[in-house]
């Protein structure tokens, strides 16, 4: 059987983003059935049971997280479409909001009926102008068709959607980093509890979902929930989207069901290593995520499969590395991404991630000493949960893993002062 | 100099201002847009968003240099952003990078003497690993550069890009070439 495409079948279709287009080959027909024939409580109970799970990263089962929204506060619910895609590794979203915007803005009716929620708001990370572009033309001429605004596809429901577009800040991807960006604040991560469900954009109950994640509810209402999760595997339903880069012959976007081999991905559908080298590491979920060496690879793509092996799926990035590339080299590349990163507000992020990155710089420098091993371990231990969001985890879980298990690499940079691989 | 927006950006950002239901949360939007108007934001900038937004000017500073992407003085007519992030650095962006060095004569994060071009080399990942290496131009992204790529997107750039441009970009090459060897 074919690999089905739930969300990517209309990557490199141009009519796709047209709304006449879209609708006349079965687009919106998912929110029709939620709007006419279920009830908010029977759409989230499908959810459930559909296990779909959060695709921007943490995983965390859909349904449920819609589920923890109380409904009788009085002040109105928001939803936050998280499209500030900036994990490195990751550019999955940015397809669906190129090519199909509007099985986005169908996947948002669906929710926002099921949460009662009339205003939304999509996060959109600043460097995506043209994506920002194509959504907004999506959304005008859904208002101009009457499937946005005062009376959704003509039933009696008011929704209204809005691009909000980042500046340039990665930490704007955490949850609670993005709602103090849309409150016009710089994205310093809250504290939690209280969780965004219960107190979340200006002080009301809010929803946050991925793109990705919202995409696939059009299919589940009208498939069903169980065709979904039989699609996947035991605790995660569905396909996703996997974002394939690095030493790989054919990069780009694969959907495939959850669960599906690693393997099958390099190298069935990535086509294997470039220039024809062997697999030396890969990072299964973008660079926060622990590497895992050419043996430890033999992995499922699913989230509770990933942290067996050590790691995590996070957000679908996988990242393939050849022979030839330093991992002293690759450590520093993705630490110098966390010290600019990381938005300054905790000690051990701030200054953790910062320490490691001048570490990294001196071991490359070959200005290293034996001591520097140890000391980066340290700060690690130090960086992991100590934090108010998960940065530092992150940082450390990733960096600790090349230092852990690539040790030697380090042990010839610090001995011999200069790299044993191919200059980058 | 003062600021205010333009008749059409002033009716733009009370457009703006309707999506929310706090001033406040208007303030990304409204930098973006002073931003697009005039290219940077000044000190007269954050004075007037201040103002209009009812935010303390300490406020809109914090926020303005919290985020990356809003130039606070003048930067070329193009705008260069090479991603430097690991999937590119695996193929190849630290070529691009000293192809850029060279060409353009100025250091990341400097304008061209004549002004036609800016550049940065970026480490976070712009999300566009397939494309690896790549970069941005002003609101477009380019991928799979090589050196000679390189040169024919910014030979093209689109706009106030004049053949004087590319003969003084040729020139600060030969130069700099000259230098290196």
């Amino acid at each position: 059987m074919s690999v089905q495409k739930l969300v990517s079948e209309y990557f490199s279709n141009p009519e796709a983003k047209e709304l006449a287009w879209y609708r006349r080959h079965g687009g919106y027909e998912g929110a029709l059935k939620a709007l006419d024939e279920m009830k908010p409580q029977e759409i989230i109970d499908e959810v459930i049971s559909a296990n779909l799970r959060g695709l921007g990263g943490a995983g965390f089962p859909t349904g449920r997280k819609w589920s923890f929204v109380p409904r009788d506060t009085g002040k109105p619910i928001y939803l936050a479409v998280n499209a500030d895609e900036s994990e490195p590794g990751t550019f999955k979203d940015r397809y669906i909001l190129e090519w199909d915007p509007h099985r986005l803005l169908e996947g948002i009716i669906i929710c926002a009926y099921a949460v009662g929620i009339h205003t939304a708001y999509i996060y959109i990370r600043g460097e995506y102008v043209r994506p920002a572009e194509t959504l907004q033309g999506a959304i005008e001429e859904a208002y101009q068709e009457g499937v946005l605004g005062k009376q959704v596809l003509g039933k009696d429901f008011s929704l209204d959607v809005h691009i909000h577009r980042g500046a340039g800040a990665y930490i704007c991807g955490e949850e609670t980093g993005l709602l103090e960006s849309l409150e016009g604040k710089k994205g310093w991560p809250r504290l939690k509890p209280p969780f965004p469900a219960v107190v979340g954009l200006f002080g009301s109950p809010t929803v946050i979902n991925n793109v990705e994640t919202l995409s696939h509810l059009p299919r589940i209402m009208v498939n069903g929930s169980q065709w979904f999760a039989e699609i996947g595997c035991e605790r995660s339903g569905g396909t996703r989207l996997f974002a394939l880069s690095g030493s790989v012959k054919k990069p780009g976007v694969y959907e495939l069901p959850m669960g599906t081999s690693l393997h099958e991905l390099i190298y069935q559908h990535g086509g294997g290593i470039w220039n024809d080298k062997a697999l030396k590491a890969v990072i299964p979920g973008g660079a926060s995520a622990a590497v895992l060496t050419h043996q430890e690879s033999d992995v499922q793509l699913d989230f509770d499969s990933c942290i067996k092996a050590g790691s995590m799926l996070g957000s679908g990035a996988v990242i393939v590395m050849d022979e030839d590339v330093c991992m002293v080299k690759a450590a520093h590349n993705i630490m110098r991404f966390f010290a600019h990163e990381s938005c300054g507000q905790c000690t051990p992020c701030r200054e953790g991630t910062a320490w490691v990155y001048r570490i990294l710089t001196r071991i490359l420098e070959g200005q290293g000493t034996p001591d520097d091993i140890n000391s980066l371990l340290e700060i690690g231990g130090n960086m992991s949960g100590t934090s108010i969001c998960a940065l530092s985890d992150g940082a450390a879980m990733s960096f600790r893993s090349y230092v852990n298990k690539f040790t030697s690499e380090f042990e010839y940079h610090i001995r011999h002062g200069k790299c044993e691989f191919d200059e980058r | 100099m003062t600021f205010e927006f333009t008749p059409e950006n002033q009716e733009q950002f009370l457009e703006i201002l309707n999506r929310y239901p706090r001033k406040r949360a208007a303030m990304l939007p409204t930098l973006h847009l002073a931003h697009q108007q005039q290219g940077f934001i000044t000190p007269e900038v954050e004075q007037y968003v201040g103002r209009i937004l009812e935010v303390p000017l300490v406020d809109v500073r914090e926020i303005l240099t919290f985020y990356t992407l809003f130039f606070r003085r003048p930067m070329g007519r193009h705008h260069i952003r090479l991603c430097m992030s690991i999937s590119c650095w695996i193929r190849g962006a630290s070529q691009i990078k000293d192809h850029l060095d060279r060409t353009m004569g100025v250091p990341s994060g400097e304008i061209t003497p004549d002004g036609s071009f800016s550049w940065e080399a970026v480490p976070d990942c712009l999300g566009a690993c397939e494309l690896a290496p790549m970069m941005q131009l002003d609101k477009d992204y380019h991928g799979n550069l090589t050196p000679d790529k390189v040169e024919h997107i910014l030979a093209e750039a689109p706009g106030n890009h004049s053949k004087a441009d590319q003969e003084t970009l040729r020139e600060t090459k030969k130069q700099k070439n000259k230098k290196t060897n």
